[in-house]
């Protein structure tokens, strides 16, 4: 199963990062290498979209805080989107959804960026 | 059920492979299929820790996985070859920067998620490697499908 990670930036700044497939040991550092990339390139507003993802595991939990560390450096954010319990349940055993914004759609991340600024 | 055992090179890749063998053997062995996922991720957090303590200290040796179904429980055992000495608490504390501090980080996670799905956990260190135990409640005689 092949991980695929596609990115789009609104006319608002933020970087919306889809992942569609299984996060795992042997998958994970594609998606690091994503959020890195970004990074460089300047883009500190990310949104990963995880409603594609099948599978998640601590790998794929570590890359996302790495992700968030780099971003907070410049002062950015990352914040997710997730409505499977599945994929949720594993945040919630981990602590991690105190660490991250986690969102029920793109539309009400934006919405809320907006209303935040 | 008899038991399932399984060895494979310690390679992240492979790690798939055996989550895919453990949900199918525990499937077989009577597991509910609503605790699958839980297996199927405890299993796969514990092969992940093996493959990534094997790479760093014995990536010739491969990681074994036992899986037996008798009585009403489903036991998985995943064992690697890294003494106790080197493991630690399952891991190196070598300050090689922010990807070392990242993997430290996340098999932190892994064992806590494994304790946060797996119904029974059991985790000894001894000097010639890490064994991690778990266990799952599964219904006694489920008939063979062919």
């Amino acid at each position: 199963m092949d991980l695929k990670v596609n990115d789009y930036t609104t006319d608002d700044g933020l970087t919306v990062i889809t992942v569609e497939g299984e996060i795992d040991v042997y998958t994970a550092p594609r998606l690091r290498e994503k959020l890195i990339d970004l990074v460089n390139k300047g883009k500190f507003h990310l949104l990963v979209d995880m409603e594609k993802v099948e599978f998640l595991d601590s790998t794929g939990l570590g890359v996302l805080v790495g992700g968030l560390k780099r971003v907070r450096a410049h002062d950015g954010s990352l914040e997710l989107v997730c409505t499977q319990e599945r994929i949720l349940k594993i945040f919630r055993i981990t602590g991690l959804t105190k660490v991250f914004g986690i969102h029920d759609s793109i539309a009400e991340a934006e919405e809320k960026r907006k209303g935040a600024k | 059920m008899g038991p399932v055992e399984l060895t494979f090179s310690a390679l992240p890749a492979h790690v798939r492979t055996a989550r895919l063998i453990v949900t199918a053997v525990a499937r077989r062995s009577g597991v509910a299929e609503a605790l699958l996922d839980e297996v199927r991720l405890a299993v796969g957090e514990a092969c992940s820790r093996a493959v990534e303590a094997h790479q760093r200290h014995c990536p010739d040796e491969p990681v074994r996985l036992e899986l037996s179904g008798t009585g009403r429980r489903f036991e998985v055992t995943v064992s690697d070859t890294v003494p106790s000495e080197d493991a630690g608490r399952g891991l190196p504390a070598e300050p090689n920067g922010l990807e070392y501090a990242l993997g430290d980080g996340t098999a932190d996670l892994g064992l806590a998620v494994i304790s946060g799905l797996a119904d029974d956990v059991e985790i000894s260190t001894t000097p010639k490697g890490v064994q991690i135990r778990m266990s799952w409640p599964a219904e006694e005689g489920v008939p063979p499908q062919s």
